[in-house]
């Protein structure tokens, strides 16, 4: 397994703060301002970078990554492409976890065993893949932890008690908690039972484990950084891209709106203090 | 890929919902839950008689089951070869065979207690059969259609607007079929309780490409006894078209283990298989995974999924249903496919020679008998599954035509 995800977290307890997870979609607005956008966002706060690997037909994701994920296809983003990205940001960056995030598609197209070398060369540590659940783990799962990727999977209200063992099984890095029944950027009221639900999964598992889904500014922030280890943001860093592009294209604005909203994050997230 | 051909062919999925290296349940966790439960809530309906026999009761009374087995005296004499036969699910309550699928559905979320029904819809005809149902028990009902196909099938928007459903636009991707489906998916991540998901084709995560296939089988099942009752014998061929494959699984699968009798497939080869612009999944496709499933899907070399096209808004999907195929790899089912003109040809031949405005979509299965009918002997019966009625199509036709005076 690689050990960025566990030196991060350690890193991130020995400052008894919650870690900030941050999301943004390989590619977007286009190849470049992606790669300066990623190399920028550990500097700004983030402690972990989630990269989208975009894909045509995102059922679980709301209208912000949706349009994500079709602005970097526009502007001819791939899956050799966004490996690239990470090796391209490994140069100058050798402790930043970096986790794919995406669709299985693309991977199997790829080819199960040939993405798992490649990502592992360029420096990827983990993958989430959305529509792969325990009851498809030999499709990649198994593979990818027999490899030394961690692979993290995602819990969500609907995962009762008698299934969450099953979801934890083959596990690593952590743990995501979707705090909502929902797709990605789905608005939530009500944060306060962030604490219970990551005090549930925490009694099955000794990994970290981050919370996401609704998360927008320092304020939502700093609510989620108290219930959990991790707070992951997408849905509004990628519509901070989107808020800063001039017909379509990148501008001068676009790596300063992400990082400034990353820098806004991680303000409200040190405002929680962990013991 | 090893395939080995298994002592029957009606076995599947197996308990993980796979047919062969196909189907599964490639879904978000969020669903997980949702899929296990409506897998058990199914398996205890199929067992139950008295489900049974609540669809049996509805399928005679409200669909209007069974459907006649017509021999199309008029289109055997014009080919001059093979005797064909029509089984005119067409005739089912709403127009098509859709409503066979949607009664079981519909029934089973009421028994398992949910009162919100959600559904995808291209041609509109799943989205009508699904409002109505709707309606005759008091549900709620939001029917997903891209924003493309709503342009395209106006007199079926209004009929589900008229049954009380909502119908939602789809503006996201290539706003068709698939892009209703993706949104339809989205509600159901988002409204976890109180919703059923009525899936409109042979397709998705397990359990749902077997429980369609089950509730279509309906159409095989009484093809199979009225061919006997009329003529002593087996069909020597069965023939249907194929988008997702729910009308063709319903014909195919009583027949599967008749290994005499030839089955044929017809996919939508919309502007021909070579301009790239069709919606042939298993002829132009290859193995992939969308929307629950693994199956055969028309894409780029990035594993984007492509746009499929045909004239037939029912057909333009780029995927297939699993048990499809499987059926396809181990070479039970002959896959073959129409184009958007061979399916305007058959539209008027059907129309001018039978009195049967044929859907465009059966129209593709149409098309194929006229090839291949001619070149069979006199007694070498034939079955095509008449699917749905023309009538919502006669617009896009008569675009195609220039007018019809």
């Amino acid at each position: 397994m690689t050990i960025r995800i566990e030196n991060r977290f350690a890193k991130v307890r020995a400052e008894h703060r919650a870690a900030l997870v941050t999301f943004v979609m390989g590619g977007d607005p286009d190849p470049e301002t992606s790669f300066e956008i990623i190399k920028a966002l550990p500097a700004a706060g983030a402690d972990l970078i989630e990269i989208g690997m975009p894909f045509t037909d995102p059922m679980a994701d709301g209208p912000a990554i949706q349009a994500a994920g079709l602005r970097a296809l526009a502007a001819g983003q791939t899956l050799i492409k966004t490996l690239a990205l990470v090796t391209r940001f490994r140069q100058g960056d050798a402790e930043t976890p970096i986790i794919l995030m995406g669709y299985f598609n693309p991977i199997y197209i790829y080819g199960v065993d040939r993405f798992i070398a490649d990502a592992l060369k360029a420096g990827v540590d983990g993958l989430i893949v959305v529509d792969l659940p325990p009851e498809e783990d030999a499709e990649l799962c198994k593979p990818a932890l027999d490899a030394g990727l961690s692979f993290i999977r995602l819990a969500t209200p609907t995962t009762d008690e008698a299934r969450l063992p099953k979801v934890l099984t083959n596990t690593s890095g952590f743990v995501y908690y979707v705090s909502v029944t929902g797709i990605t950027g789905s608005a939530i009221s009500d944060h306060s039972g962030v604490a219970s639900s990551v005090a549930r999964i925490k009694s099955h598992t000794a990994l970290p484990v981050v919370v996401g889904f609704g998360v927008k500014n320092a304020e939502t922030a700093e609510t989620v950084a108290r219930g959990a280890d991790g707070v992951v943001v997408g849905s509004a860093l990628v519509e901070a891209v989107r808020l800063s592009l001039v017909d379509g294209k990148a501008t001068a604005k676009t790596v300063p709106a992400v990082t400034g909203l990353v820098g806004e994050l991680i303000e409200g997230i040190r405002r929680v203090h962990k013991v | 890929m090893t395939v080995q051909n298994p002592n029957s062919f009606r076995n599947g999925p197996d308990e993980t919902g796979h047919f062969g290296l196909f189907g599964g349940r490639f879904v978000a966790e969020t669903l997980m839950p949702l899929i296990l439960s409506l897998e058990k809530a199914y398996d205890v309906a199929k067992n139950d008689p008295g489900f049974q026999e609540e669809m049996r009761s509805y399928l005679a009374h409200y669909v209007g089951r069974p459907s006649p087995l017509y021999y199309a005296e008029r289109l055997t004499e014009h080919l001059g070869g093979a005797k064909i036969y029509l089984k005119r699910d067409e005739l089912n309550h709403t127009g098509a065979h859709k409503i066979n699928n949607v009664m079981g559905q519909i029934l089973l979320a009421m028994r398992m207690g949910k009162t919100r029904i959600i559904a995808e819809t291209g041609a509109g005809q799943h989205g009508v059969a699904t409002a109505t149902v709707c309606a005759r028990f008091g549900l709620k009902c939001i029917v997903y259609m891209g924003a493309v196909d709503v342009e395209r099938q106006k007199p079926n928007v209004f009929r589900m607007k008229m049954l009380g459903a909502e119908v939602v636009p789809v503006v996201s991707g290539a706003k068709t079929l698939k892009d209703a489906m993706n949104e339809a998916l989205r509600d159901w991540v988002s409204n976890v309780e109180d919703t059923f998901y009525c899936i409109g084709t042979a397709a998705g995560p397990h359990p749902y490409p077997a429980m369609v296939r089950d509730f279509q089988c309906v159409i095989g099942r009484e093809a199979r006894e009225q061919m006997l009752e009329r003529e002593g014998r087996l069909p020597n061929s069965i023939i249907a078209c194929i988008g997702g494959g729910s009308n063709a699984i319903g014909l195919f699968h009583p027949f599967l283990d008749d290994k005499d009798v030839a089955i044929y497939g017809v996919e939508a080869a919309g502007h021909g298989l070579s301009s790239g612009a069709h919606a042939a999944s298993l002829t132009g496709g290859r193995p992939g995974v969308l929307h629950g499933n693994r199956t055969y899907l028309l894409m780029d070399d990035d594993g984007q999924i492509a746009e499929a096209h045909s004239i037939s808004a029912g057909l333009d999907y780029p995927g297939i249903g699993p048990e499809h195929s499987w059926l396809h790899d181990i070479g039970r089912v002959q896959y073959i496919s129409a184009t958007d003109t061979e399916a305007l040809e058959a539209f008027q031949l059907l129309s001018k020679l039978e009195g049967i405005i044929p859907a465009l979509e059966p129209a593709h299965a149409i098309a194929k008998v006229c090839e291949i009918a001619p070149k069979l002997p006199k007694d070498h019966l034939m079955i095509v599954n008449m699917c749905g009625r023309g009538d919502k199509d006669i617009f896009t036709v008569a675009e195609h035509l220039g007018g019809m005076d």
